[in-house]
């Protein structure tokens, strides 16, 4: 009993990370319809970002208001950095065949990954622990880190915060007619070119937030870290029904706890493979996702 | 004459020339030059035959590396983990096993087309994605076929010579089949799936053949690759690898059979020869993928092939 708690708290801090990077591929997806191969870079450098910033104000400060600060210029970076990439990659190809902006995808997600390993190197880093680890239940077999609660909390929070701006607000009305239709919300008066760049600028610093919480976690930094993440995170937004923003957070949460089970109870050399094994199952069934919409192809 | 026998006249001189040239580039050229050239011809095998999947099918496979792995492993598992005997490790056990590779392959691209019937898109592409680091973590699992480590001591009997062979096998099979009434069926789902099925194309029949037969050239390459370099890991065979691949394709234009293999060897060749570039080599490949994407997005030569372009002023 203790064991699957144990996994189950594991599952919900790893999952809660794959949801916060999984939003960002939904809902790329739900508007522009292709797979930001990028966005697993964003994750990269937001991890770095949070590295460098955290050495230069670590001890002299508070710890809480040192990783509040860390948190949010993560976040800037990539929020900076994602609207690059969508400016200078993808508003070009806007009218050009998916596929096309694909391999741009592709292209852009190896160059800033070489940009990384050119310009931090390849080998690994250590993310600073800005706040001390600190077991809450300190039970024989259970033990349930601040680190991991935290990490509970804020994607929590930030999932209830995209939620109410995309549900709630004017700019999440836009969103959502963008997404639904980009040539008619366009004529609607929608600035559309500009809720792009939102989007894709929320969904950056979503990634750049997951990363500093992963760096708390998993401290270990390097340029090829966000392949693996990226990976899993978009196989859980596909998993969850591409473009819908609840399936991308159940959807990453489901498989964070997949994980931690399987490591536990089968072996970790599988780890990689329960996702997709999970992900073809649940697409067998239902071939667009948990709670994607599946839309009548007319002739 | 009899057009076949013109037609096997016409193999045999391809079959004598190459033969003659793969002599020469033996003797004369160096090492490094040909290491590259064999792979440029791999890289070959392997674009051609996802180009049947996502240039002419209209089907988006980001898992062909798995294919490509099933053959490296089957084959490589055959003539190196078992009783090595001296059968299996001439040129025609080798070859036998590289045949024995693929058609493994081509039985997991069966399996693997399955799902094709009732997914589309990018739902296609990541299930063929799951499925090919299914297939890499099942290898790194199996400890008899080295699992992690890799598999060390495959006879290295494939050269220059049986990899452009397979090479022209591989062009010669699909640009039959495509003009075949069955690859006008296949060209048929890509340009309306609905189309075509009301026209009474078999459609779900050509989806999963034109997966088993892509995946079979991919084991056939994966086979090669493996007795080329005599040594294979699960890594070789990642999602990378995969991408690499449908980068050729959409590079050298979707559905265009020469326009695969000239993506595969720029593809192959540019990374080396930016090598003067040192450190910015990595940084100028994707830039000149991104700017080819921007300037020419329907790939270097489009749905046409290589020749048409020099046949255009006469038509």
């Amino acid at each position: 009993m203790q064991a699957f708690l144990q996994n189950l708290i594991n599952g919900l801090a790893l999952g809660g990370v794959y949801a916060l990077v999984a939003l960002g591929y939904t809902m790329v997806y739900g508007i522009l319809s292709f797979i930001n191969f990028a966005h697993s870079e964003i994750f990269m450098f937001g991890a770095f970002a949070g590295l460098f910033v955290a050495l230069q104000l670590m001890g002299a400060h508070d710890p809480m208001l040192v990783l509040m600060i860390v948190m949010l210029a993560a976040m800037a970076a990539c929020m900076l950095l994602g609207a690059i990439v969508e400016r200078f990659a993808y508003r070009p190809l806007r009218s050009a065949p998916r596929l096309n902006v694909l391999i741009t995808a592709v292209g852009v997600s190896l160059l800033l990954q070489n940009l990384a390993q050119y310009q931090f190197g390849s080998t690994p880093r250590t993310f600073p622990s800005i706040i001390q680890t600190i077991p809450l239940l300190g039970g024989s077999d259970l033990v349930v880190t601040n680190i991991q609660v935290l990490v509970i909390l804020v994607s929590a929070a930030l999932v209830a915060g995209l939620t109410y701006l995309v549900n709630r607000t004017k700019i999440g009305t836009a969103m959502r007619a963008v997404s639904y239709d980009i040539d008619v919300a366009s004529l609607m008066g929608i600035p559309t070119d500009r809720i792009i760049v939102f989007t894709f600028m929320i969904g950056s610093a979503l990634a750049g937030c997951a990363a500093v919480l992963y760096g708390l976690s998993y401290p270990k930094i390097e340029p090829m870290m966000g392949v693996n993440i990226g990976m899993k995170a978009f196989v859980a937004a596909v998993f969850g029904g591409i473009g819908s923003l609840t399936g991308a957070a159940v959807g990453g949460l489901l498989l964070g706890l997949a994980e931690s089970f399987t490591v536990y109870y089968i072996s970790s050399t599988f780890r990689d493979a329960i996702a997709f094994a999970v992900l073809i199952t649940v697409l067998l069934v239902r071939p667009s996702g948990l709670f994607g919409v599946i839309r009548k192809e007319k002739v | 004459m009899s057009p076949q026998v013109a037609q096997l006249i016409k193999v045999t001189v391809f079959v004598a020339v190459l033969w003659v040239v793969s002599q020469v580039l033996d003797q004369y050229l160096n090492a490094y030059y040909l290491r590259v050239l064999v792979n440029c011809g791999i890289a070959g095998i392997l674009a051609l035959s996802l180009n049947l999947i996502n240039g002419c099918a209209g089907q988006f496979s980001l898992g062909h590396a798995g294919f490509m792995a099933v053959g490296a492993y089957v084959s490589a598992g055959l003539t190196t983990v078992y009783p090595a005997t001296e059968f299996l490790h001439s040129a025609l056990g080798v070859g036998l096993a590289i045949g024995i590779g693929g058609i493994a392959a081509g039985v997991a691209g069966y399996l693997v087309g399955l799902p094709s019937l009732t997914l589309r898109g990018d739902y296609l592409a990541i299930v063929t994605l799951g499925f090919s680091e299914m297939i890499r973590v099942l290898f790194l699992n199996i400890q008899s076929l080295g699992g992690a480590r890799g598999m060390y001591g495959i006879p290295t009997q494939s050269n220059f010579f049986w990899v452009y062979l397979w090479l022209g096998i591989t062009f010669l099979v699909l640009w039959r089949l495509l003009k075949s009434f069955r690859g006008r069926a296949i060209l048929a789902l890509r340009d309306d799936e609905i189309a075509s099925e009301a026209m009474g194309v078999n459609v779900s029949h050509y989806k999963v053949v034109s997966f088993a037969i892509s995946a079979l050239f991919a084991g056939v390459a994966g086979g090669l690759y493996a007795h080329y370099q005599g040594y294979i890991d699960p890594p070789s065979f990642d999602f990378n690898r995969s991408v690499m691949i449908v980068i050729m394709v959409v590079l050298g234009g979707m559905g265009s059979l020469s326009g695969a293999v000239l993506g595969a060897f720029l593809v192959t060749i540019l990374p080396e020869s930016l090598r003067v570039f040192e450190d910015f080599r990595l940084i100028i490949f994707p830039l000149l993928l991104i700017g080819m994407m921007l300037i020419r997005p329907k790939g270097l030569l489009g749905h046409r092939e290589i020749w048409e372009f020099f046949k255009r002023g006469k038509t």
